[in-house]
């Protein structure tokens, strides 16, 4: 673990330099465990690292540092998960294809696979949402099988659609709101993944499990 | 109850508070005034808490109509509303506030007495433009409660620190990849593009070489400054995405973030290195100076 004062408000904390299930499970550990504690204002996990907001007003740098520390020693650590919610299962209806998942056809010749391979591959797997981030509500999902790991587009779209299901890289990923992106779209989900009225406005959680479901037609 | 109605809505008008904290982990930035210290003093000089709600106005202000008596304050820049800036002022019923294009930055703030009675989302009244968290900028036609919550007596005028101008000279703290820079954006000349928003500002000036690519993509924090693979500098500001993945070379300092609130299109800026104690000292600076109000 590496800590590093990013800005003279916050400090990053990095579990490594290559993304892996027990980096995953250090940023959830720590930001369950930071999640309300007086003076942090906000915790914005990631793939390796998490990024600590705290009031200067409040707390120095050495002083957040130390509390993070102790979270990663035994005791905290026990105090840590017992804040952890319960995992949840959500399931994503999702349309394949066509004008919706206008990569699909990219996706299966770069794996070199069929369409329909693809979306057997990528509806049976099971996932992880690593962290939620981006530009807003985006969730990052690990878990994607290795076949279908595409690199991004060169040039991004200037419109993604919501709801659309992606692949970037070796993640996973639905776009919540419609927004440019160079993400391979696959699909699109009509399920609401980002309400601005809901507390919290994203449908996904750090740590909720997601399972792709294939459906025929969806009204959107 | 008491109530403020918008006759015009300027360019864009929102309500605003000091923001949304606890939710980046849910993927939402804290939003907020963009001038946090205006709106901060504003609401002291009414006798508010700092972080009642107020409205925002940017570069084109709007007109108001007051249904009653009313303490105002109006701070930030000068949108030449004719009445004096940084101090309280008494508005009665029926009176109406009109303010023009501004007259110096990008940003003034009015702060009533009371506070503007917004309902809160996720803790906060702030509009998140860019998403519709906290609900929408202001239209002509709308009604705002002022609420009932000044905790304290009006004060007397405020006089805004001179010594803390210009707006175009921004202090910076190393970011997280500082050691990959060679320190191009320090002395150099940047100006403020025109497609700046709450979520960045983007700049234009010397290219600076960014080793984008190497890097996973991890949190981010107000004020970073990224350079993306075409070299131009963006500083992500109150609305920025919670987490990217571009190199980070430095981050602007919170006693400078004020500025970043009143940085308008076509301002040419400047960045200056500073350490962390040099930051925080500026910091308790600008504390004391609001304590004093």
């Amino acid at each position: 673990m590496t800590v590093s004062a990013a800005s003279d408000r916050s400090l990053l904390v990095s579990f490594g330099a290559a993304i892996s299930p027990e980096a995953q499970r250090q940023v959830t550990r720590l930001t369950h465990a930071l999640d309300g504690v007086r003076g942090i204002l906000n915790l914005h996990p990631a793939f390796v690292s998490v990024l600590i907001d705290f009031d200067p007003r409040l707390r120095t740098h050495a002083e957040v540092e130390a509390l993070v520390r102790r979270t990663g020693s035994a005791g905290g650590l026990a105090a840590g998960e017992s804040k952890t919610e319960p995992t949840r299962l959500v399931e994503i209806p999702v349309v394949y294809g066509g004008a919706g998942g206008p990569d699909l056809e990219d996706v299966a010749r770069h794996a070199h696979l069929s369409p329909d391979e693809v979306v057997a591959l990528h509806s049976s797997a099971e996932y992880e949402v690593a962290f939620v981030g981006f530009s807003t509500c985006f969730p990052y999902l690990s878990g994607l099988p290795g076949a279908l790991a595409t690199p991004r587009l060169t040039a991004p779209r200037k419109h993604v659609p919501a709801g659309s299901v992606a692949i970037g890289g070796a993640q996973a990923g639905v776009y919540p709101l419609a927004s440019p992106g160079g993400w391979r779209l696959i699909g699109r989900t009509p399920l609401r993944l980002f309400d601005p009225a809901g507390e919290p406005p994203a449908l996904l959680r750090m740590g909720d499990r997601v399972h792709f479901v294939r459906v025929a037609e969806a009204g959107f | 109850m008491n109530w403020l109605r918008i006759l015009s809505a300027g360019m864009l008008t929102t309500v605003q508070d000091l923001g949304r904290f606890g939710w980046a982990h849910h993927g939402v930035s804290a939003s907020g005034a963009a001038d946090p210290l205006a709106l901060r003093a504003g609401n002291l000089l009414v006798g508010n808490a700092e972080n009642a709600a107020a409205l925002e106005m940017t570069l084109v202000g709007a007109e108001f109509a007051f249904e009653q008596d009313a303490i105002i304050a109006l701070t930030g820049s000068d949108f030449g509303a004719g009445l004096p800036l940084w101090r309280p002022v008494e508005i009665a019923a029926r009176q109406s506030l009109r303010c023009g294009a501004s007259q110096s930055g990008a940003r003034a703030y009015l702060c009533i007495r009371g506070g503007i009675a917004a309902p809160k989302s996720m803790g906060s009244a702030s509009v998140h433009v860019m998403t519709g968290v906290g609900g929408r900028p202001l239209r002509k036609g709308d009604v705002l409660a002022v609420g009932n919550d000044a905790v304290r007596r009006p004060r007397s005028a405020a006089n805004f620190p001179q010594r803390w101008q210009p707006r175009t000279l921004l202090r910076a703290t190393p970011g997280p990849q500082a050691a990959w820079f060679a320190g191009e954006l320090f002395g150099a000349d940047y100006c403020v593009a025109e497609e700046s928003n709450r979520m960045g500002l983007r700049l234009r000036g010397p290219s600076i070489p960014s080793p984008a690519g190497q890097m996973i993509t991890e949190g981010v924090a107000l004020g970073a400054v990224q350079v993306p693979p075409d070299g131009q500098p963006i500083v992500l500001f109150v609305e920025h995405q919670t987490t990217g993945g571009y190199p980070k070379p430095a981050n602007v300092i919170s006693a400078d973030f004020w500025k970043l609130g009143q940085l308008r299109p076509r301002d040419t800026v400047r960045f200056e290195s500073v350490t962390i104690e040099q930051a925080l000292d500026l910091l308790r600076e600008q504390e004391e100076w609001l304590y004093s109000l």
